[in-house]
């Protein structure tokens, strides 16, 4: 807990009559179009470096093949806000994708395969929500037991056993819209995982930014107290984001599946801090109450591109997770400087 | 929590109550919980109550045994730290790398013992340096420095393992003194320690205080930011000799050593009896903890149960023991 300075005066944050100058400069400086910038100016730099890098086979694989990852930040981010964590993610994501698999390769109709894992997570994000708003157990506690039963009872299970020839209409990942030729133009094929990764950032965005349930996340995570005086329900709020963030995980889970033709029945490592780094990175303050999935999805694909961009620049793709933590630290750190300065 | 006597002279009733309060103390229930799980496990195996497999197990949780002593201090302040794990991979590569012969700087093996401490504390004052001075919270500081930390590890290691010490090496993690693990003896005496200075020193009070209340603490003149500095550098020190004890004990070292060991070093503490919120616990609390939690492992391993079955349930008993914690809690507190 940081000591928040008092208001003096009744003086707020923001005044309505604000310049159209010191709005522009808002705008510039957000989280979001920083983002943006930072990522260009990667793919240019490391581009010129290495050109392969910016082969479209590449640059393809940075978007598409971690559009799982920037799909269960978008629940994230709204966990975050809400001033609670789930670490448990990445170990959810190998468990629904592993159940998806073997679905398919068990005879169960390809859609089904396809829902089921993200009705599953709905589910558990319902328990760990119940726990955290009606059983009051912290977030943290909850997920760090929920990761390791999830991660110890898949082994135990599935004994890592490896799924393979899923059939040919299984993998949801690998489609394509068909490529539109309009007269001028011709829009390219573009992959089922960027459709959804957008799609639901975008949803999600407008969402939490103009619907009531939406608006109150931000409340709970902003100032419990008052969100409560003024009528909102903390636990509804809590339950309601909980479900949500495990509904973005089960389709996380199926895009992650569905692009593998072998699923290892095993929890991709270190998944759960690339999903909150994703959230944190994009600008959600860890002190609740603030940030959006749009800036979380354009810092998972920062993230992805970091990571390839290591190998072409001719770096060991063991330092990665070093780059992961200082870029936590640094984003944070400007966060902290940035409420300073506007509280004051 | 109640934890002065009064003289005495108490009515039968406040007598009853007394004692009722002391047999719902979290430390009573725990004990007991441990001697029906060790009479429960002695029948299920009759290799389990010997003194060889005790003693065995004894050398097995000292390196969680000494990482959950400094997370009672942690998370009585009300914090936490994630990046114990961590701490303890990069303080073992730091340590195999400074001493491998073959490699690039081959030091005396005390003197790669003495940087292995030392990256600990460092590790673990930069922890605490984060959370006090600049204001980020615990949970993402530890949870920024557990990918740091580890990625440092990796990176230094680039996946290699350096095994091959020399013989005197291992005494430390495989060797005997007085019929007992080399180990046991330094967790008995970083035991007593932690009790004395938690229960019996103004520093210990003032953790309580810290997690109680820490603006009030700051406001009756403890240095709460110089208290949390050190406790934070404490649980990097604790990971640091941990990892020289892994390193001892399993003769090689890796990049991945320690991964988890957050987990159960938070359950130990948490099912001691330490509230996750802060403000009370004890260490009894946390060594019944972890002596419960080995004891756990060890009787379901010996029946036949997997290490992944074994996290299955150690998970399921963090959950519950906070479950419990808060119930108890609550009805103490309406009673």
């Amino acid at each position: 807990m940081t000591t928040a300075a008092p208001t003096v005066g009744g003086r707020t944050r923001l005044s309505q009559s604000q310049s159209l100058v010191s709005r522009l400069v808002g705008f510039a400086t957000s989280q979001e179009v920083v983002l943006l910038l930072v990522v260009v100016l990667l793919f240019t730099v490391v581009g010129n470096a290495n050109p392969r890098f910016l082969a479209e086979r590449n640059v393809l694989n940075i978007f598409n093949g971690n559009a799982y990852i920037a799909v269960a930040a978008v629940g994230m981010t709204m966990v975050i806000i809400s001033r609670n964590i789930d670490i448990s993610v990445g170990s959810l994501i190998g468990v629904l994708g592993t159940i998806s698999g073997a679905m398919a390769v068990n005879g169960y109709p390809i859609w089904s395969s396809w829902l089921v894992p993200i009705l599953l997570g709905g589910l558990v994000g319902a328990v760990i929500g119940f726990m955290v708003a009606y059983l009051r157990i912290p977030s943290i506690v909850v997920t760090l037991g929920l990761l390791s039963i999830l991660k110890g009872g898949l082994i135990t299970v599935t004994n890592g056993e490896w799924i393979t020839d899923m059939p040919a209409d299984y993998f949801l990942a690998q489609m394509r819209t068909p490529e539109l030729s309009l007269p001028g133009i011709t829009i390219p094929a573009i992959p089922s995982p960027i459709i959804i990764m957008v799609i639901l950032t975008l949803l999600a965005a407008l969402w939490m930014r103009y619907s009531a349930t939406g608006r109150a996340i931000y409340a709970v995570g902003g100032n419990a107290e008052a969100a409560r005086l003024s009528g909102i329900s903390e636990k509804r709020i809590i339950m309601t984001v909980f479900i949500i963030n495990g509904l973005c995980v089960g389709i996380a889970a199926v895009l992650w599946a569905t692009q593998l033709s072998i699923i290892q029945s095993t929890v991709p490592a270190g998944l759960e801090l690339q999903v909150i780094t994703s959230a944190v990175v994009g600008g959600v303050s860890i002190l609740g109450g603030i940030g959006t999935t749009v800036g979380a999805m354009l810092a998972a694909i920062l993230l992805s591109a970091i990571n390839s961009a290591l190998v072409f620049i001719n770096v060991s793709p063991y330092w990665f997770r070093s780059v992961v933590g200082v870029l936590i630290l640094i984003t944070v750190l400007t966060d902290m400087l940035r409420r300073r300065r506007t509280q004051i | 929590m109640t934890t002065t006597t009064r003289p005495s002279g108490d009515t039968p009733e406040q007598m009853s109550s007394r004692l009722r309060s002391f047999l719902l103390r979290q430390e009573v229930i725990l004990l007991i919980i441990s001697l029906l799980a060790v009479m429960f496990l002695a029948f299920g195996s009759d290799r389990f109550l010997t003194a060889n497999n005790l003693l065995n197990q004894g050398r097995l949780l000292t390196e969680i045994g000494l990482v959950a002593l400094s997370m009672t201090f942690i998370i009585i302040t009300g914090g936490i730290d994630l990046s114990v794990g961590s701490i303890l991979g990069l303080c073992a590569i730091v340590l195999g790398v400074m001493w491998d012969p073959k490699g690039a700087f081959a030091f005396p093996l005390e003197v790669a013992v003495l940087i292995c401490l030392l990256v600990g504390i460092v590790a673990g004052f930069v922890n605490g340096l984060i959370i006090v001075r600049l204001g980020v919270p615990p949970l993402i500081t530890t949870l920024a420095t557990l990918a740091l930390y580890r990625g440092l590890a990796e990176g230094i290691s680039q996946a290699r393992s350096v095994r091959g010490y020399p013989e005197e090496f291992y005494v430390l993690g495989q060797g005997e003194f007085l019929g007992v693990p080399t180990q046991l003896w330094v967790l008995l005496i970083f035991c007593i320690i932690t009790a004395v200075v938690l229960s019996r020193t103004v520093f210990g009070r003032a953790t309580y205080a810290i997690g109680n209340n820490e603006l009030g603490a700051r406001f009756s003149g403890l240095p709460v930011g110089r208290y949390k500095i050190l406790i934070y550098t404490f649980s990097g020190f604790m990971a640091a000799l941990a990892a020289w004890i892994f390193v001892s004990r399993v003769s090689t070292t890796r990049s991945d050593m320690g991964s988890g060991l957050e987990l159960d070093a938070i359950a130990a503490v948490v099912l001691g009896g330490t509230s996750i919120f802060g403000g009370s616990g004890s260490i009894i609390g946390t060594i019944i903890g972890f002596i419960l939690i080995q004891l756990l492992k060890n009787g379901l391993a010996l029946s036949g149960v997997t290490t992944d079955g074994t996290i299955v349930v150690i998970g399921t008993v963090l959950i519950l023991a906070i479950l419990v914690n808060n119930f108890i809690q609550r009805r103490s507190g309406n009673g």
